[in-house]
């Protein structure tokens, strides 16, 4: 896509082709002769990964969609959703193995997509030139939220059911218009069968439009080139391999050992990153004891759940997400790769940790003690020794690493950062010789 | 710089066809379109609102003999859980105790039920956060906890801890006679 092509038609079939849809040159000089960084590590591996990851989903998708029925009227033992999806996991030739590969597809997702953002802040691949290639992959991850909440709701059970609640009411703390808005996603006066018939309407179209933002993805990755480890850009020939065979084996391989991660999950432990209160029939009048989103959505969970106050809290859960957006203009640094910002690496240790931590906030009650022996005391309005606290510090420690970037950003004094990707390889180290050292050994 | 520049459409005011009839029929084409789109787009917008059905008037009757003292009953209405609780006079003394405590949506405990009716609490069983069904006699008031955002509500429904900002909401009912009402 950028650059001089180097296709050349071997038959006549592909010069007729070529001289009429160049199809052929597009994927080859995309996959094939496509220029790549020759010092990419296995964290740039995801990109591939993620590609296989949507192929799995649409693919077991279309076919489960051949069984559902998309319809939260009663019937025995449940509704008519809840049942075609019992149908599906036990009458269905395969079909249970193509619900748990969809569902717990899903998670595998989710894991790549966090592993890939975190490469991308940690290297610095959202910095110039590549800004809208970030914004692009952000809104991927806000389709991919989309998607699959609303994916979690078509099995109308319990958890379907008060997820769907939850959710839907964030739009409500608007001011004004809150409640219009309310009423016009439920289609009703609550979470009810129209409700479950445009989720799953949407459920079905959203994946193609991240299949089209995909092909944006790539294409914005495609004109300045790979960012790589060492955050400096390509300089010349001797920087980079061609895509195929370097990068399709290494990525291919890290796909098999994924897939390994994905099959252990499918075969083994299916419902592992569910919860049973799913495989309970949606009922409006009971709420179950404990409440929680998947995994995947539980950092966003905590920080929600942690300001008092309603419109604030879904507010700074949206912001947890549309601070990425703003990401290239935060960190200024002209320094892409933490490798050579030791400061902002220790930052980002932290805040990856603090991720986590926020995660395991959001799976646990709010009053929940942390230390189930200590009693500790009430600071407020809640104890210090909950849930609800050390979520509040957390939170503020997630907004606070992007100020702390910020000024960091002006201020730091980062390492020297080699001339080109094979400076350091070619002409010894730039580096003080553990500096380099250590860096290898990171990637 | 102005000496490569080959000055074929010089933009002074008679050389130039007069630009507004152009720029008159870009901006009634851009209109059109854009209005023909809106007009389009409404109803495919407006379809997602309560269909026919669901809009129709909706009402239903309840027995309140059927709920015995201390205890709740559950019934739905309008897709929605509505809380008809039966008060003991212990849960009605307290929350009567604490009509001037600090609250977020501060409320006194007559104006909770129907005057002479205090035994019978009738509300929307949604908690005003984000919808969950609050658990019945849970929480530090004794009124309802909701499992969700651990919002507390007291034995009048009021919020009286957690992040929900309103007292569960009261759904227009009427006394059909003395132990039978009409929600909706």
């Amino acid at each position: 896509m950028s650059g001089h092509s180097t296709y050349k038609p071997k038959t006549g079939f592909t010069r007729w082709l070529d001289s009429r849809l160049p199809i052929i040159r597009l994927g080859w000089d995309s996959f094939v002769d496509f220029p790549t960084p020759k010092n990419l590590n296995y964290w740039w591996t995801f990109g591939g990964i993620l590609a296989l990851c949507l192929g799995i989903q649409i693919a077991t998708g279309v076919v489960l969609a051949m069984h559902y029925v998309p319809s939260g009227l009663a019937a025995p033992g449940g509704s008519l959703a809840f049942n075609s999806v019992e149908h599906i996991m036990r009458d269905v030739n395969h079909g249970w193995m193509i619900r748990y590969i969809h569902a717990n597809g899903a998670s595998m997702f989710f894991l790549a997509v966090y592993i890939h953002m975190f490469r991308g802040i940690y290297y610095g691949s959202f910095k110039p030139p590549r800004e809208v290639l970030w914004i692009l992959g952000c809104i991927i991850y806000l389709l991919m939220m989309a998607t699959a909440f609303m994916g979690y709701v078509l099995p109308w059970g319990q958890m379907s059911y008060f997820g769907a609640v939850v959710i839907t009411n964030l739009f409500g703390a608007l001011p004004i218009v809150g409640k219009s808005i309310t009423t016009w996603l439920w289609g009703g006066f609550a979470v009810d069968n129209p409700t479950l018939n445009r989720f799953f309407s949407l459920h079905y179209l959203l994946p193609f439009m991240i299949a089209g933002v995909v092909v944006l993805h790539i294409w914005a990755l495609h004109v300045p080139g790979n960012n790589n480890p060492r955050g400096v850009e390509v300089k010349s020939k001797a920087d980079t391999v061609p895509f195929h065979p370097y990068y399709t084996v290494k990525d291919g391989f890290a796909m098999v050992v994924f897939l390994i991660l994905f099959a252990s999950f499918v075969f083994y432990m299916p419902d592992a990153l569910g919860h049973p209160d799913n495989y309970v029939p949606a009922n409006p009048l009971v709420t179950p004891a404990h409440i929680v989103p998947e995994w995947y959505f539980l950092p966003f969970y905590a920080i929600l759940r942690a300001v008092p106050d309603k419109l604030t809290g879904v507010l700074c859960m949206f912001g947890a997400v549309g601070v990425l957006f703003v990401l290239p203009w935060i960190d200024r640094s002209k320094t892409r790769s933490m490798r050579y910002r030791p400061t902002a690496r220790l930052f980002f240790l932290i805040f990856i940790v603090d991720c986590l931590l926020l995660g395991l906030c959001g799976s646990h009650e709010p009053d929940d003690k942390i230390f189930a022996n200590l009693a500790g005391f009430t600071f407020i309005d809640s104890n210090l020794n909950s849930y609800t606290w050390l979520s509040r510090i957390l939170g503020l420690y997630y907004f606070g690493f992007y100020v702390i970037l910020f000024f960091l950003s002006w201020t730091e004094k980062p390492l020297p950062v080699p001339e080109s990707i094979s400076e350091p390889v070619l002409k010894g180290p730039a580096l003080p010789k553990g500096a380099t050292a250590e860096a290898e050994k990171k990637g | 710089m102005a000496n490569t520049v080959v000055e074929s459409y010089p933009p002074t005011e008679h050389g130039a066809d007069d630009p507004n009839r152009r720029d008159f029929i870009h901006i009634a084409a851009a209109t059109a379109a854009v209005g023909g789109v809106a007009v389009f787009a409404w109803p495919l917008i407006d379809e997602m609102n309560p269909s026919a059905d669901v809009l129709a008037l909706a009402s239903i009757e309840f027995d309140l003999s059927k709920v015995s003292l201390g205890q709740q009953v559950v019934v739905k209405w309008q897709g929605k859980p509505v809380f008809v609780r039966y008060r003991t006079p212990k849960e009605i003394a307290e929350a009567v105790k604490d009509d001037n405590a600090p609250m977020k949506d501060p409320a006194t405990d007559a104006s909770r039920h129907k005057p002479g009716k205090a035994q019978y609490l009738i509300l929307v069983g949604v908690c005003t956060h984000l919808g969950c069904v609050p658990n019945f006699g849970l929480g530090d008031y004794g009124g309802w906890l909701c499992p969700c955002h651990g919002s507390v509500y007291d034995t009048a429904g009021r919020i009286r801890k957690g992040p929900a900002p309103l007292n569960l909401l009261m759904p227009n009912y009427a006394f059909t006679s003395d132990t039978k009402i009409k929600i909706g």
